[in-house]
């Protein structure tokens, strides 16, 4: 718990429509990390400490089980999109932790079918369970959503915009195989123009002085308005269509998916799909102590060959989101201050 | 020797000036001027001292919501707003961008909740010049040409 640390008395740039959370970011910097019954809806909501604490909170979790930590609470999973890690590590991490989950996955068994819109749907779930965790293709809709409630909602991924909670386990990962999160040397690989955990990644890194290196055809380059962003925050960046131009230079390289939903044109996205095919011939052209990471599913970007190897770490990342879901499950429902 | 205004002058009600020639009838369209009974005049390719040409708007018997004021401050930054009171200026605002706009802006994002359900829409304002503004809900960022109003 961090007690009156003056250090941090910049108020963070909150974007959120709710005053409850303004109010709450304020007094993380005043008084405590009070995260009961805050939302986790974008990573541009939190500020490096925040970032920095649940971490920490996170590494608690993986070193300590807590299985009755959240008895008698129930989360409520709602899914109008797929998901397989996502919703699965959110249920065994209630789970784990004690608590019960109810939720749906397919909303053709729904009154969404029937036409309810998502506020309604939202107002009836907080009646039944004490958090909500949901994905919904549409963006902006997990802020809505919060707007709703009246209990902690966690957002795992609306539309092209956000999912927060890949971030944090991306950075619990990477602290916990580089031993730290400053200047480190990041390429990030595939689809950087509709890929959110590219998006929030590079908003979360850049609180740590990173140097980037965003690898993708032309078309496919993270946008603009990432890249005025760094400029404005002073971070070196490079942006690269041939990996391997840059990658001796990389401490992590995250590859992404080249994401065939998000595409508006099919034509466009056969035109990309297999551009970038990792094999063992990279590991003629990287630094010895290179990590790759895949927020997963791949597709044909990362060949099977390299999950052997000591740099391959994607199935790892994956795990971790196990301890960072329990954290922050554990830090809304007010059970870790 | 007195100056000959252009559009004569209104008993109460208000004036909106320093609009540019360009804007003033996208100002005119942002109004409600529905069901408004007194005298409304616009003009607009008037001589001015510090704009070139400018556009005026007088309208009787009508004040502005903070809607409107808003709306105006989006197409029309320099614009000021004068309150009348029995042919009197009673207040003289420069209109100005608030921090936060709400309910008047359409987010340009077709995938944004806010354009498939019925959502009050808030943007925040990055940046007033150039303007920068970004959806609260989708986090999209939109420039003055991406804009359009409800």
């Amino acid at each position: 718990m961090l007690l009156f640390n003056f250090s941090a008395l910049v108020l963070p740039i909150v974007y959120t429509g709710k005053h409850k959370i303004y109010k709450q970011a304020i007094g993380c910097y005043f008084f405590n990390m009070n995260f009961k019954n805050r939302d986790i809806i974008s990573i541009n909501d939190f500020s490096k400490q925040e970032l920095l604490f649940i971490l920490k909170i996170s590494r608690l979790m993986e070193n300590k089980p807590n299985p009755n930590l959240l008895k008698d609470k129930i989360l409520a999973t709602l899914f109008f999109e797929p998901s397989t890690r996502t919703r699965l590590s959110f249920m065994s991490a209630m789970e784990q932790l004690g608590g019960k989950v109810m939720g749906f996955a397919n909303t053709s068994i729904t009154s969404i079918k029937k036409g309810e819109t998502l506020w309604d749907t939202i107002k009836m779930v907080e009646a039944y369970s004490d958090i909500i965790v949901i994905r919904h293709p549409l963006e902006g809709s997990a802020r809505l959503a919060a707007e709703a409630s009246s209990k902690p909602v966690i957002n795992a991924g609306d539309g092209a915009n956000q999912h927060p909670t890949q971030t944090m386990l991306d950075l619990y990962t990477i602290q916990k195989v580089k031993g730290k999160l400053d200047n480190l040397h990041v390429g990030m690989l595939g689809d950087l123009k509709y890929g959110r955990t590219v998006h929030s990644l590079t908003v979360a890194l850049s609180h740590f002085n990173p140097t980037f290196y965003f690898i993708a055809p032309q078309a496919l380059q993270m946008p603009q308005t990432y890249l005025d962003e760094l400029k404005e925050k002073k971070i070196k960046f490079f942006t690269e269509s041939n990996l391997l131009k840059v990658s001796k230079k990389l401490d992590i390289l995250y590859v992404t998916r080249i994401q065939k939903e998000r595409f508006p044109d099919p034509v466009e996205y056969e035109k990309y799909k297999g551009i970038y095919k990792l094999d063992k011939s990279l590991l003629e052209n990287i630094k010895k102590d290179l990590k790759i990471m895949h927020p997963l599913p791949r597709v044909d970007e990362i060949d099977k060959s390299l999950d052997e190897t000591e740099h391959a770490v994607y199935f790892k990342q994956a795990a971790n989101g196990i301890y960072v879901r329990k954290a922050l499950l554990a830090l809304l429902l007010g059970k870790i201050k | 020797m007195k100056k000959e205004l252009s559009v004569s002058a209104i008993k109460d009600g208000t004036v909106i000036d320093h609009i540019p020639s360009s804007a003033t009838l996208k100002v005119v369209d942002i109004l409600d001027l529905k069901g408004i009974r007194s005298i409304i005049s616009v003009a607009t390719n008037l001589s001015s001292k510090t704009m070139g040409k400018k556009g005026i708007i007088k309208i009787g018997g009508k004040d502005l919501t903070k809607e409107e004021v808003d709306k105006i401050a989006l197409i029309a930054p320099n614009a000021t707003v004068n309150i009348i009171k029995d042919y009197d200026v009673k207040q003289k605002i420069k209109v100005a961008l608030p921090s936060t706009i709400n309910k008047i802006i359409k987010c340009s994002n077709p995938n944004c909740i806010t354009n498939n359900e019925e959502v009050t829409t808030k943007f925040y304002v990055l940046n007033k010049n150039p303007l920068k503004i970004r959806c609260n809900y989708c986090e999209r960022n939109m420039e003055k040409d991406d804009i359009s109003l409800l």
